[in-house]
């Protein structure tokens, strides 16, 4: 992928425009394309969530993400790739991230988009924060449940 | 030298403010970071030990050796998605 053109990597406050990135990643030499959309839940186990509100450090997870579609390209044959995170308010059933690949043949598009969505859960500097039915507020921060 | 330090989520709200300069010794390397950190904000210190410390954006370990000028950014595990 060494055309720069070729990705698109971006932390929004608006609304995840899915069309422009199935647009953004839709070229005649592929065969197939991934989108992978990351919605907000309404339960966590017995617990009801109202809303997530997220944040990020910037610097970071922009250079992360582009690290996390530099690797993919080194293992599958993926000819565009779009990551985009949304910050801020999100409601029940909004899009929180958006990952989409287009690969020559889905296989590669299928892994390819599970790689970026799995590696982005524990590389990228994204927190969320829980508003539960209750009108509590809590940080999500795997391995620190109850501290 | 002099050290930007950036917190983020529950670590910003444990330190109660986004961002602190401190001082540390020529040769300081980022568990000086930590330490320093432990000392000054004693509501963070208990969750010091799971927070990672990056520096310049790049994930280290506690050995990886600071420069003047540089940003280290304290946070809990990350959670998008």
């Amino acid at each position: 992928m060494p055309d720069p053109a070729a990705r698109l990597v971006e932390l929004t406050r608006e609304p995840i425009d899915t069309a422009a990135l199935l647009a953004f990643v839709n070229t005649p030499e592929c065969g197939a394309v991934v989108l992978f959309l990351g919605t907000v839940r309404e339960l966590t186990g017995d617990k009801r969530t109202v809303a997530l509100d997220y944040d990020a450090y910037p610097e970071m997870a922009t250079s992360k993400m582009h690290e996390l579609i530099d690797e993919t390209v080194a293992r599958w044959d993926v000819r565009r790739a779009a990551i985009v995170h949304r910050l801020g308010h999100l409601e029940l059933g909004e899009a929180s991230v958006a990952i989409a690949v287009s690969c020559p043949h889905r296989r590669a598009a299928f892994e390819a988009g599970q790689f970026l969505i799995d590696e982005f859960k524990v590389r990228v500097p994204v927190w969320k924060k829980e508003n539960w039915a209750d009108g509590t507020t809590e940080w999500v921060h795997p391995g620190l449940e109850g501290t | 030298m002099k050290v930007h330090v950036l917190f983020f989520a529950r670590a910003r709200d444990l330190a109660g403010c986004e961002s602190v300069e401190i001082s540390l010794p020529d040769n300081a390397c980022v568990g000086d970071v930590r330490d320093s950190l432990a000392a000054r904000f004693p509501g963070l210190a208990p969750l010091l030990p799971a927070m990672f410390l990056a520096l310049d954006n790049e994930y280290v370990d506690d050995r990886a050796a600071m420069r003047e000028g540089c940003t280290v950014a304290c946070f809990p595990p990350v959670s998008g998605g």
